[in-house]
């Protein structure tokens, strides 16, 4: 029989402290029992011989001195099993769907441990997401942590939602399951994506972790890892290729920041806590392949940027430990475009090993830098025009700033429901508006690309 | 005899215990699982501990052993090609242990004890030798012959040495008071190895990067930072000069970085091969992946690990290379453990030693003359990951005072897809002059002189930029025009270079040259056919200038470069002109 302590001296914030505890382990799941009868549950932060604090899930309201606490003897563990999928949970893995509690086939401490990186299969199966921007020029890759760097009011997660409809392995039927981890999002918006997942049959094979604005913020903490476990759980032990979708990650941070706050820390940039890139860390590099398994973790997250400033440490930590990431534009959201995916501070940097000769097409790479290049120059061209006007630029100079029209108008703008084919459509689009260039400016496409590929070339040769 | 003392508090990596005595920077195997740590510090009768594992479960009152060692790594034959955790636990090992996820409490030896080494000694019985002195060599790769050297304290005269097959624990060789010599010896990684004397650097270290070691050239034995932006290309680079520097020895410290990317250069550099050798790239590497998500503790070590090796290395008078990618995650290790312990805060919650301690580590880079004699470097090229791409903040800031080499990566250039994206005007290099002499003797009498004009063409073209914002290109005058053709030649046919390429992404210095003189040919010939009265458009449609753009992917670069400088000739002798 586990011993109740009733020896509570100070409740603050989310924090309780005790005192007079046997030895603790660290990192201890820990049971409160309210004078009430209700149980909230807290986790061991900081123990000593002498005290222990506690930080606990649910919200320290209606907690007193005469509270009982109860320590586990063990560390947050989610239970685990096939059956998963189809259901909706809590941020801390309990059903709202009112269906049974999973009977566990296992029980894993959520945490996780770091993947050693001598077991990593390099990420190369290319994903096609049926959206240009994306599969054209940023290049996401099976194993891979691309998140979206949006901002409020951004049609974020509909790039989501499509993604997670249309992405799929050229030529392969493997199993594939989607989990999906909101994170202090709206009701609203919770629904919105759940709307879409029952519309499209996804929801069977999905797993849904959710943790509202209204729910405690320190359960958001715990939420994006017990989304993890389950998606290591299908993806080592049932072989599945499995799709995280984690919103809103700076929401994460923001409770990360109260956190450690209430924890009276020294602060680091902005209020966040100086072990933000580590914590960050421990919930991005849970993507990967394994050398041997079959399955794999893929993350596809959502971060709103704060004043849409990539700067903002969010952000910046993120673009630091991610592989790339999707950058969601403002300004071509008000010219109408969807999806108003900005190009130029996107990156995929698992791209190149994703695309080329027997994955995509070998001038895949080609292609990519050429647009790239004119794109970035047709855009600062739009300045110029705006200073001297379209007459005074040389010949080859409009040619570019029509380039850049072209680009956003057929490259980028796509259909939400419209799924192009990376070689039929996107490469298609791009030779095609590519060719509206003269011939010389293509530098950095290869001639025997041009030769091949290029329509002026191609229908001769037909 | 070891002392058992005992848990006292657990926040974190941060353990405190009691009943022991330890040394600072002592290890204590903490807890039933005996995870390791390091002491930092102690007060009273307590001392402070961080813990290189996670800490999860572990309870006061579990004993703590204290090994009575300082973190050291272990040096001798196996350290090539072996790919460790910061605290020098081979990955191979871990994983062969405990799975593919790595788990807590498991040692394991940095050097393999059951392998055996060819051991041929080079001295022989009666013959005195004193720290850093070879006594034998063990051929660890096909080109690296390691050498058995003394450990720096020891000396004395040869008693006994042994020639034959041995592991790295066998002694081989007694001295006359009874020292008995392994192949392996130990050093504590935080204090440097010693030297005789510290050397000025006089030779390139040679990339095959064109704007490094065209305009930004780093010496060997010298130090150079790569801050950026992320998405800039840091990484990037940094493989890049693992794979292609000519350096005997890489070490790469995969600091706190991403665990994919450890697992493309683990996978790719066993297949690379070696430019000088032609011996697959892994043989004269060491890798030490430290990724973002394993213990902080362990990443705060590894850059100490990485170096101690690389001065073993420079010890045996090879020319090593160490990359660090990336030395803020470094510094930002140093700030967690600081903030863990409470300790005052500096700038922008570092601790206040973030300086002393960055100047330490890069000092022991250097050109040297080891004890036994030889001469030998450590370059020290460190990536830095500056928080939303801003120079000005500490680790940055700290990191220029010291360094020599600056290569500045650009955000703007990443995105128009200009890589390597190196800002060629906000980047500099000490050693440009230091170096000249090497240049002149080895690459071209003439070298200096047409990047020297090149650099100054590029600094001339972004005052011209200004303008043309204002006004556009045309309303420049034509031979300013022309100087923006040829920069702009300059910067897409020279300063690009794609990494992706199999030709491209090493560039001898031979070819180097001859690409940027073949840029300056067009120049001066445009120029003189200019002054002449040749027109602006038909000097800018000389065909020959748009197939430069592509020679640097030929394979055979000498015969495709000549077919486009007989044809610029001819085009310009056409031209004519008064």
């Amino acid at each position: 029989m586990t011993k109740e302590y009733k020896t509570i001296t100070e409740v603050s914030g989310p924090l309780i402290f005790l005192e007079k505890t046997e030895p603790v382990g660290f990192g201890e799941l820990v049971n409160i029992n309210l004078p009430d009868g209700t149980t909230k549950r807290g986790q061991v932060l900081d123990t000593s011989a002498e005290t222990v604090v506690v930080q606990v899930f649910e919200g320290t309201g209606g907690l007193n001195s005469e509270s009982g606490v109860v320590f586990t003897g063990e560390t947050i563990k989610l239970s685990v099993s096939k059956d998963m999928l189809g259901r909706i949970l809590s941020g801390a893995g309990e059903p709202l769907d009112g269906g049974p509690r999973i009977v566990p086939d296992d029980r894993i401490d959520v945490n996780g441990a770091s993947m050693n990186p001598y077991s990593r299969m390099p990420p190369e199966d290319f994903i096609q997401t049926g959206i240009s921007t994306i599969d054209g020029t940023n290049t996401l890759v099976r194993g891979q942590k691309l998140p979206i760097f949006s901002g409020a009011g951004l049609p974020h997660n509909e790039i989501a939602l499509q993604i997670a409809r249309q992405a799929k392995v050229l030529g392969s039927d493997e199993p594939f399951a989607v989990v999906f981890a909101a994170m202090g999002i709206t009701n609203e918006e919770a629904q919105y994506f759940m709307q879409d997942f029952e519309k499209t049959g996804a929801l069977e094979r999905a797993v849904v972790f959710l943790n509202l604005a209204d729910d405690p913020a320190v359960e958001r903490l715990i939420t994006p890892r017990m989304a993890l476990t389950a998606a290591e759980y299908l993806a080592y032990e049932h072989d599945m290729h499995v799709l995280v979708i984690m919103t809103d990650i700076t929401n994460y941070c923001e409770a990360l920041r109260q956190m450690g706050a209430a924890r009276e820390e020294v602060p680091g940039r902005r209020g966040y806590p100086g072990y933000m890139y580590t914590d960050l860390a421990s919930l991005y590099e849970r993507a990967g392949v394994i050398k041997g398994k079959k399955g794999s973790v893929t993350q596809f997250s959502i971060l709103t940027m704060p004043g849409d400033d990539i700067t903002h440490p969010i952000p910046d930590l993120s673009g630091y430990i991610t592989e790339g990431q999707i950058v969601v534009s403002r300004e071509l959201h008000r010219k109408g475009i969807y999806p108003p995916i900005n190009v130029l501070p996107s990156l995929s940097r698992l791209m190149n090993s994703g695309i080329g000769e027997g994955k995509t097409r070998d001038d895949h790479k080609a292609v990519s830098d050429q647009m790239y290049a004119m794109y970035a120059e047709g855009r600062d061209m739009r300045g110029l025009v705006a200073i001297v006007g379209k007459d005074a630029l040389s010949e080859r100079d409009q040619k570019i700033l029509e380039f850049a029209d072209l680009f956003e108008d057929r490259f980028v703008r796509q259909g939400r429901d419209e799924n192009r084919h990376i070689v039929d459509d996107t490469l298609r689009i791009a030779w095609e508006i590519l060719s509206e260039l003269p011939e010389t400016q293509l530098t950095r496409i290869d001639n025997k690309f041009i030769d091949v590929y290029h329509p002026a070339h191609k229908a001769k040769s037909e | 005899m070891e002392v058992k003392g005992e848990i006292y508090r657990v926040a974190g990596p941060v353990v405190t215990i009691t009943g022991i005595k330890p040394k600072m920077y002592d290890v204590v195997k903490v807890g039933h699982e005996g995870l390791m740590g390091e002491v930092i510090r102690i007060v009273g009768d307590k001392a402070t501990v961080q813990v290189y594992e996670d800490t999860s479960g572990i309870k006061p009152g579990e004993p703590v052993v204290n090994t009575g060692m300082s973190l050291s790594v272990e040096l001798g034959p196996g350290l090539l090609e072996s790919i460790y955790d910061g605290i020098q636990r081979p990955l191979k090992v871990l994983q062969e242990q405990m799975g593919d996820f790595i788990q807590r409490g498991v040692t394991a030896n940095g050097l393999d004890r059951d392998r055996k080494w060819d051991f041929k000694p080079t001295v022989s019985g009666g013959d005195s030798v004193k720290g850093g002195d070879v006594i034998g060599v063990v051929q660890e790769t096909t080109n690296i012959e390691h050498k058995i050297m003394v450990p720096p304290t020891v000396s004395g005269t040869v008693n006994e040495i042994k020639k034959g097959k041995f592991t790295v624990d066998e002694t081989v060789c007694v001295l006359s008071d009874g020292t008995e010599l392994q192949m392996m010896q130990k050093w504590s990684v935080r204090e440097p190895r010693p030297v005789s004397k510290k050397l000025m650097p006089t030779k390139p270290l040679i990339t095959g990067q064109r704007i490094l070691d065209g305009l930004f050239p780093v010496a060997k034995g010298g130090t150079a930072a790569i801050p950026g932006p992320f998405g800039s290309g840091k990484t990037v680079t940094q493989q890049q000069l693992a794979k292609w520097s000519d350096t005997d020895i890489v070490v790469y410290i995969g600091c706190g970085e991403r665990g994919n990317e450890m697992a493309d250069v683990l996978n790719e550099f066993p297949e690379l091969e070696d430019p000088k050798t032609g011996r697959p790239l892994m043989e004269r590497t060491v890798l030490i992946a430290n990724t973002s998500n394993m213990p902080v503790a362990a990443r705060e070590a590894s850059v100490y690990t990485g170096i101690t090796i690389a001065e073993y290395y420079r010890d045996m008078g090879y020319d090593v290379s160490l990359m660090a990618d990336s030395t803020s995650r470094w510094a930002e290790s140093m700030r967690e453990i600081s903030s863990r312990l409470e300790e005052m805060p500096g700038e922008e919650g570092y601790p206040a030693y973030l300086s002393a301690r960055l100047s330490e580590f890069y000092e022991r880079a250097g050109a040297v003359h080891s004890l036994a004699g030889f001469d030998g470097s450590i370059t020290v090229i460190g990536a830095v990951s500056p928080p939303g791409g801003d120079f000005s903040e500490p680790v940055t800031q700290n990191t220029l005072r010291i360094v020599k080499v600056f290569w500045a990566l650009d955000a703007k250039l990443s995105q128009r897809r200009h890589f390597p994206s190196i800002n060629w005007l906000s980047s500099y290099s000490l050693y440009t002059n230091g170096l000249a002499d090497w240049f002149t003797e080895n690459v071209a009498p003439d070298w200096i002189y047409i990047r020297d004009n090149a650099m100054d063409l590029l600094q001339q073209e972004s005052e011209l930029q200004e303008i043309v914002q204002l006004v556009g290109s045309d309303a420049l005058p034509e031979d300013q025009q022309l100087t923006l053709e040829i920069t702009r030649m300059i910067r897409e046919y020279f300063l690009q270079q794609n990494a992706f390429h199999p030709v491209d992404t090493f560039c001898p210095f031979d070819k180097q040259y001859k690409l940027l003189k073949a840029i300056s040919k067009y120049g001066e010939m445009a120029n003189a056919a200019l002054e002449s009265g040749v027109p602006m458009s038909d000097i800018m449609s000389v065909e020959s200038k748009d197939d430069l753009a592509k020679v640097k992917f030929e394979e055979d670069f000498e015969p495709a470069l000549n077919v486009v400088l007989t044809k610029m000739d001819e085009e310009f002798a056409k031209l004519g002109g008064k």
